[in-house]
C-alpha cells in the first residue's frame, strides 16, 4: 500500500509540471515587457536592454522556466507589478476568508448532501426522491452569483436575519466570523450540494440492490442504521472522489460570491489583478488553486486506500 | 389465427386445446415519430420549448418593442420598472428590457459556439489518443494538467491575456471544456476498440479511417451530444460569470453577466437591474440542462435509472 500511495504521489508530478508549464507560458506571452514597465517612461533603449539582462529575461524560453520554478519551489511567486510587493504576501493577505468561505461551504455541502441523496435513494421514484431530484437540476442551472443575490435580498435584506455583505475575521469569534459566512457558502455550495446529491443517490441506488443489505434488512436492522452505516459506507468511494473533484466548482465559484458579498479574499485580488492586468499576481493564484486543486484530489485518493480494506494494488 | 378459430377445425379424439392464458405482460406502447419521442421524454419536450422560445427571442430581438440597448438617455436613469420602461432602466438611463433581449443573443452564440468547438477539438483529440497508442501518454498528460486548473480560473486566465471580445471569450472557455470532452471519447474508444466487431473489421483488412468513420463515430455521437448540452450550459455561466467580473465581453456588448456587473453596486436599491437578467440566465441554464437530463435518459436506458 505504501508503494501504491507513493506511486500515486509520483504520478502528480507530471501533471503539476504541466500546469506549472502553461502558467508560466501565460507570463511568457502576456503583452507588455516587463523590463519596460520597470525602466519607466525616461528610459532609453539602452537601459531597458540593461534592465531585461539583468532579469535574465534575454536567456531561452526553458532556462527562464527552469529558473521561474526553481524560484516557485523557494516559494517565490514574483512580485506584482501594480503594488510592488511580493505576490506570496499578496496571497497571504487574503486567504483566510477565502478558505473560510470554502471550508464552509464544503461542511454545509457534505452535511445537507449526502443525507438528501440517501434518503432520495431510500425512497427512489417516490415524490420525496423527484423532489430532491429537480432541486438538484436547479441547483445545476442557478448561478452562484443569482442564487447569492436571492439568498442576500431575503434573509438580509428583507428579513435582516444576517450581515448583507463583508467578512469578520476569525480572530474576532466564531460567531461573527460564520455569521458573515452563512450566505455566502449556501450560494456557493448549491451547485456542488446538487451534485453531491446526485452522485449520493447513484451510488446508493447500487449499493442497495446488493444481497448484503437484503440480509442485513432480513435480520431486523433499522433502516436507519442499514442506509447510513451499511449502506452508505459501501458507496462512499464515489462519492469521495465527487467530492474531491468537485472543489474545482468551489474554486471557480468562490472568486464569483466573494465579489456579490464584498468579501476581501483572494476572489477580490483575482479581479482586482484582471483588472489591472497584473500578471504575476493572476499567475500566482492560478498555481496555488491548482496545486491546491491536486493536493486534495491526491489526499481523497490515498484517504479511500486507507479507510477502505476492499482497495488493494 | 386465433384461438378460437383452431377449436373450430375438429380435433382428433383424445387433444384439447390449451385455454386462453390472460395478458400477462401489458403490450408496451411504442411511440414513433418525432411527436411520440417528445411524449415519452417531456423534459426534452420542456427544455427544447423553452430554448427555442430564448432562440426566437434572441433572433427577433429587434422586432419585440425593443429600443436601441445602448442608447444613453440620462435623464431617465435607474426608472422601475413600468410601462415606458418594461424592465426599468439602469444608470445611464439605458432600457433593461432591450438590453436583456439583446443579451439573449451574447449568451446563446457562446454556449453553442462552445458546445459545437469544443466537441470537435476534443472529438479530434479522444480519437487520436484513443488509436494511435503511444501519442496517449502525451496527450493525456497534457490533459490531466489542463483539468488541474479550475475551469473559471483557466479562462479567466486566458481572457486577462486578451483584450475583451466575444469571440476570445468563445476561445478561452472552449480551452476550458476541452479536457471533458477529449476524456469522454476515449474512454469510449478504448471501451469499443475491444468490441468483437471492431476485431472483425480489424481482422477483414479494414483501413483505421474506414473503423473510425463506420464504428467509432456513430457510437461516440449520443454520449457526445449529451455532454455537448451540459458544456453548452456550462458555458453560458462560465460567460456571464466572466463578464460579471470584467473579464469576459466587453461593457458596450448587452450581455447579461454585464448588465448584472453594472446593476451590482446598486442591488440594494434598485434590486429590478439585476433581476431580469438573472431570471432569463436562469431559465436558459434550466432549458438546456434539461434537454441534456433528457437526451441522457432517451439515449443511454442504463444510465437513466441511477442518476
Amino acid at each position: 500500500m505504501v508503494s501504491y500511495i507513493l506511486r500515486r504521489i509520483v504520478a502528480t508530478l507530471p501533471v503539476m509540471a504541466i500546469v506549472a508549464l502553461f502558467v508560466f507560458s501565460l507570463l511568457y506571452i502576456a503583452p507588455g515587457d516587463p523590463a519596460v514597465v520597470i525602466a519607466g517612461d525616461q528610459a532609453s533603449p539602452a537601459d531597458v536592454e540593461r534592465i531585461r539582462q539583468s532579469l535574465g529575461l534575454d536567456r531561452p524560453f526553458l532556462v527562464q522556466f527552469g529558473s521561474w520554478l526553481w524560484h516557485i519551489l523557494h516559494g517565490d511567486l514574483g512580485t506584482s507589478i501594480f503594488t510592488s510587493l511580493p505576490v506570496s504576501t499578496l496571497i497571504a493577505q487574503r486567504i483566510e476568508p477565502t478558505l473560510s468561505l470554502m471550508a464552509t461551504a464544503l461542511v454545509l455541502t457534505i452535511l445537507i448532501a449526502v443525507p438528501l441523496g440517501v434518503v432520495a435513494a431510500w425512497k427512489a421514484g417516490s415524490w420525496i426522491d423527484r423532489s430532491i431530484m429537480a432541486f438538484a437540476v436547479f441547483g445545476f442551472s442557478l448561478p452562484v452569483f443569482v442564487i447569492g443575490y436571492i439568498l442576500a435580498y431575503v434573509f438580509a435584506l428583507k428579513l435582516e436575519w444576517l450581515p448583507v455583505q463583508g467578512y469578520t475575521p476569525m480572530a474576532e469569534g466564531f460567531w461573527p466570523w460564520l455569521q458573515n459566512l452563512i450566505l455566502p457558502a449556501v450560494a456557493l455550495g448549491c451547485v456542488y450540494i446538487a451534485l453531491i446529491a446526485r452522485i449520493t443517490r447513484a451510488s446508493m441506488l447500487e449499493v442497495l440492490q446488493q444481497d448484503y443489505i437484503r440480509t442485513a434488512r432480513a435480520k431486523g436492522l433499522g433502516m436507519p442504521s442499514i442506509l447510513f452505516v451499511h449502506a452508505l459506507k459501501n458507496a462512499a468511494v464515489p462519492i469521495v472522489t465527487v467530492i474531491g473533484i468537485g472543489i474545482a466548482l468551489l474554486i471557480g465559484g468562490a472568486v464569483v460570491t466573494e465579489s456579490v458579498f464584498a468579501i476581501p479574499g483572494l476572489g477580490r485580488l483575482t479581479i482586482d489583478a484582471i483588472l489591472r492586468r497584473d500578471y504575476p499576481v493572476i499567475q500566482g493564484i492560478v498555481l496555488l488553486f491548482s496545486f491546491l486543486y491536486v493536493l486534495v484530489n491526491l489526499m481523497v485518493d490515498v484517504i479511500y486506500t486507507l479507510v477502505d480494506p476492499r482497495i488493494r494494488y | 389465427m386465433t384461438v378460437s378459430s383452431i377449436s373450430t377445425i375438429a380435433l382428433p379424439p383424445g387433444l384439447v386445446i390449451a385455454p386462453q392464458l390472460p395478458d400477462l405482460l401489458q403490450p408496451v406502447k411504442i411511440r414513433r415519430g418525432a411527436l411520440g419521442f417528445l411524449r415519452s421524454h417531456p423534459t426534452v419536450a420542456v427544455g427544447g420549448a423553452l430554448l427555442l422560445c430564448l432562440v426566437l427571442i434572441a433572433i427577433f430581438a429587434p422586432y419585440l418593442g425593443t429600443v436601441d440597448p445602448t442608447a444613453l438617455a440620462p435623464a431617465r436613469r435607474t426608472r422601475a420598472p413600468s410601462a415606458d420602461f418594461w424592465f426599468g432602466s439602469d444608470m445611464l438611463g439605458r432600457d433593461i428590457y432591450s438590453r436583456v433581449l439583446y443579451g439573449a443573443r451574447v449568451s446563446l452564440t457562446v454556449g453553442l459556439s462552445v458546445a459545437v468547438l469544443a466537441s470537435l477539438a476534443g472529438l479530434a483529440i479522444g480519437l487520436v489518443a484513443g488509436f494511435v497508442r503511444w501519442t496517449d501518454g502525451i496527450l493525456m498528460r497534457f490533459i490531466d494538467g489542463l483539468m488541474s486548473i479550475p475551469p473559471i480560473l483557466l479562462a479567466v486566465a486566458l481572457m486577462a491575456l486578451t483584450r475583451g471580445s466575444v469571440g476570445n471569450v468563445i476561445l478561452a472557455i472552449t480551452v476550458a471544456e476541452i479536457p471533458r470532452v477529449t476524456r469522454l471519447v476515449r474512454s469510449v474508444v478504448l471501451s469499443l476498440r475491444e468490441q468483437p466487431y471492431v476485431d472483425a473489421a480489424v481482422a477483414s483488412g479494414t483501413r483505421t479511417p474506414m473503423i473510425i468513420m463506420r464504428h467509432i463515430l456513430p457510437n461516440t455521437l449520443a454520449p457526445m451530444l449529451v455532454q455537448a448540452t451540459y458544456i453548452c450550459a456550462s458555458a453560458m455561466i462560465v460567460e456571464s460569470i466572466l463578464s460579471f467580473i470584467g473579464a469576459g465581453t466587453p461593457p458596450t456588448i448587452p450581455s447579461w453577466g454585464n448588465i448584472m456587473a453594472e446593476g451590482r453596486a446598486l442591488w440594494q436599491v434598485k434590486p429590478f437591474i439585476v433581476f431580469f437578467p438573472a431570471a432569463f440566465l436562469s431559465v436558459t441554464v434550466l432549458a438546456v440542462n434539461l434537454l441534456g437530463d433528457g437526451l441522457r435518459d432517451a439515449l443511454d436506458p442504463r444510465m437513466a435509472k441511477s442518476l
